[in-house]
């Protein structure tokens, strides 16, 4: 028998056409069978009312940290799927810094058995570009590629050797695979725990210059242009790095970027006295950086959105500033925090959702991200609008770790779906 | 204001920076100095304003003269003293901070001293103690008792620091003592430069209220008081110049730079000096011209002060729990 559902009288939000209008949608098998203005069950099946909501491709979370294996009492797959489904993401993709590190087959398998075990947000994987993470010997691209590695990556560490990092985009190009860099000049990035300015000098703290960034960007534009590899920029935080990726762009260089909440949401002065929760790799920067951040989004010159979830229990973060863990977990706040670049006026709301659906979908050249007749239905159901205050207690997430507790913000996820069963559903 | 008579409240907890107070609380606290200075001079030092009280120097870095300091500025106030030092090897695991603290905290001390290696690890610290917290240096940040035996010495020297040109030269990037001067002088009105290499300066240091010099003859020309810092190459990740004779030759304090300043300028430093290398031994040993001794004898009655006006706040509270 085919299981059908019937979300009636939505706000539907498609970025990849466009689509921004009222109407229904019908599930069908797990699929998208049908939208437009008023349509009907061609059966038995179920109707949800989405009066009043937004009805979107499901969110594609192109970078989180799952601690599993190795950290499971920071975060596990089960706990961050279901802090994914809360938060609206239907499909999310984890850094292979776990223990053992994600550099082998087998891993990858792992992480892939574990997502159909835990069976609500779709898990998928990085692996590591070197193995163990030590920058030195690259991983079996090809092979973990065809395990299901969505791209190649250090995680938050940069690929430093530059001769490693032309091997891994040379190597990619190979097979067509993508190489994914944490931009910082890792030497200026070790002698300072925040970024360089005025208050990391009144806080007696090492500063990070945000130059450490561009260095790294534009050496790793000239390896993308002498390989021909694509390169994927993660976090972009300053002015400097997302011109350069601008004016790469410009020339034609297969090179995408992304940023997460916390560097168009905060600026440094978050730190505060010693703020542990806002600090972050890259450190939050200066507000002129947070401004081009914003710009960047605008014009498209930055692609994605990412939450960059990093749980950490509370020892890791009650600490001396310096000696504290970095990391901020997101997947419960993305959405509202992007939706305040529409409630900003800053983007239009089809422009704050580009970068959660359609393009890091595309990115990673996933089916997903897309309203589209024979899709899988990921949607997620939100309302716009609800004013409320971020709690971190509320966090289906192990960790609490969020600078964002207590901020105000709109938009509140109502319903996530996955392949057309429904995942969460928010209860007031 | 008399000293000894002073009706001003200092309504602060702790004393963690110096940044935060106000002249008249600065004001205050060098006012009680000034008596401590006297009754450190006498052959009876101790009083018992601190009886029954109990003080923890808690020191997770080495240092023997802030140390010493503190323990007889709360032994002739009548306090019970106990110094407790922390390896650094043990803290490095942080849980061992809050966990000292949750168990100092649980021995109901009065005043916790605390010295750290970290920026921000004493104010962390205070966050989950009970009683009142000094900071007695937290990493590249604050050192207050330093600053104000500094500006104590100052004031008796110069009798005011308001409109005075103080020079303060040397490693800026590590120097705690350097970020509290440089609050303090600010706020008490005095005019104060930076002088160092560009490696040992933070970044937009200027906007701390400070005029920056790379070079000694610009940046002592006409100053009332020389500080010197010490270079700390125990926190040097790395080199920030390239030789100790290099940086004597262009940073050190001689004769010949001090000649650019006033010809009566104090010659400061906050200890322990490294001769020859940030200032030459004959400069540091002029009596005339150096008040590096004072600032030690300074350091007491400051301290002494400090642990007065922080028990007044604490016998308007009910006992820890």
């Amino acid at each position: 028998m085919t299981a059908r559902s019937l979300f009636r009288n939505a706000r539907l939000l498609d970025p990849a056409t466009g689509l921004d209008r009222p109407g229904d949608l019908v599930v069908e098998d797990g699929r998208i069978a049908a939208l437009g203005g008023r349509l009907t069950l061609a059966g038995e099946g179920e109707t949800i009312d989405c009066t009043g909501a937004c009805l979107a491709p499901g969110l594609i979370d192109m970078r989180v940290e799952l601690r599993e294996p190795g950290f499971e009492h920071q975060e596990s797959m089960q706990s961050g799927a279901l802090a994914a489904v809360a938060g609206g993401v239907t499909t999310m993709v984890a850094l292979p810094n776990t223990e053992p590190v994600i550099d082998d087959m087998a891993l990858v398998e792992f992480v892939a058995r574990r997502s159909r075990d835990v069976s609500l947000a779709r898990i998928r994987t990085y692996a590591a570009a070197t193995k163990g993470l030590k920058g030195r010997e690259l991983t079996e691209f090809g092979l973990l590629a065809g395990a299901g590695a969505l791209a190649f990556t250090d995680g938050g560490q940069a690929i430093a050797d530059a001769v490693v990092m032309r091997r891994a985009l040379a190597y990619a190009r190979t097979f067509d695979l993508l190489v994914m860099q944490h931009p910082e000049e890792p030497n200026l990035a070790a002698v300072g725990a925040m970024n360089e300015g005025e208050v990391a000098t009144r806080l007696g703290l090492g500063g990070i210059t945000p130059a450490a960034e561009v260095i790294m960007v534009e050496r790793d534009l000239r390896l993308c242009e002498i390989t021909g590899g694509r390169l994927h920029i993660a976090h972009v935080s300053t002015a400097a790095a997302i011109e350069a990726i601008r004016q790469a762009k410009r020339r034609g260089l297969p090179v995408t970027t992304d940023t997460a909440p916390h560097y168009f949401a905060l600026n440094e002065t978050a730190v505060g006295d010693y703020r542990t929760f806002a600090k972050v790799s890259p450190p939050l920067r200066g507000e002129s950086d947070r401004r081009a951040v914003v710009a960047g989004l605008k014009d498209g010159t930055i692609d994605a959105i990412a939450s960059d979830h990093s749980p950490h229990d509370q020892d890791s973060k009650r600490l001396p500033f310096a000696s504290a863990a970095s990391g901020i977990v997101g997947l419960e706040t993305l959405l509202p925090l992007a939706l305040e670049l529409y409630h900003n006026g800053h983007l239009s709301l089809l422009e704050a959702l580009r970068p959660l659906t359609e393009r890091p979908a595309a990115i990673l050249r996933l089916p997903a991200g897309r309203l589209e007749i024979g899709a899988a239905a990921d949607l997620v159901i939100f309302d716009l609008e609800r004013p409320r205050r971020i709690d971190v207690d509320a966090f289906r997430s192990k960790s609490r770790n969020s600078p964002f507790d207590g901020r105000p913000v709109q938009g509140q996820v109502l319903r996530t779906v996955i392949a057309g069963r429904s995942v969460f559903m928010h209860r007031d | 204001m008399s000293a000894g008579t002073s009706s001003l409240a200092f309504p602060h907890r702790h004393l963690l920076g110096i940044e935060g107070l106000s002249p008249d609380e600065i004001t205050l606290l060098l006012d009680r100095s000034e008596s401590y200075v006297e009754q450190s001079r006498q052959i009876d030092k101790k009083q018992s304003l601190l009886r029954g009280r109990t003080v923890i120097n808690l020191f997770f870095e080495n240092s023997t003269r802030t140390r010493t300091s503190f323990e007889l500025a709360g032994k002739r106030l009548g306090g019970d003293v106990i110094n407790m030092s922390v390896q650094a090897s043990s803290i490095k695991k942080g849980e061992t901070l809050i966990d000292t603290a949750m168990t100092l905290t649980a021995m109901h001390p009065d005043v916790l001293v605390v010295r750290h290696p970290e920026s921000g690890a004493v104010q962390l610290l205070a966050e989950k103690v009970d009683c009142a917290v000094i900071n007695a240096g937290d990493g590249s940040h604050e050192h207050p008792t330093q600053a104000l035996l500094d500006a104590l010495t100052i004031r008796r020297r110069k009798g005011r620091l308001q409109g005075l040109s103080v020079a303060i030269c040397g490693d800026i990037l590590h120097s705690r003592v350097a970020r509290s001067n440089i609050a303090l002088l600010n706020i008490m009105g005095a005019r104060v430069r930076v002088v160092a290499p560009r490696t040992l300066l933070p970044a937009e240091i200027e906007r701390l209220g400070v005029e920056v010099f790379h070079d000694m003859a610009a940046g002592l020309a006409g100053v009332d008081i020389v500080m010197m810092l010490r270079l700390q190459t125990e926190r040097f990740h790395g080199s920030f110049v390239p030789s100790i004779r290099e940086y004597f030759h262009f940073f050190g304090l001689d004769y010949a730079k001090l000649a650019a300043a006033k010809p009566d300028a104090l010659i400061m430093h906050p200890g322990p000096m490294n001769r020859g290398v940030e200032i030459d031994t004959a400069v540091a040993d002029d009596i005339d011209r150096s008040a590096i001794r004072q600032q030690v004898e300074m350091g007491v009655a400051v301290r002494m002060a400090c642990l007065e006006v922080l028990s007044r706040e604490l016998s308007n509270r009910a006992p820890a729990k």
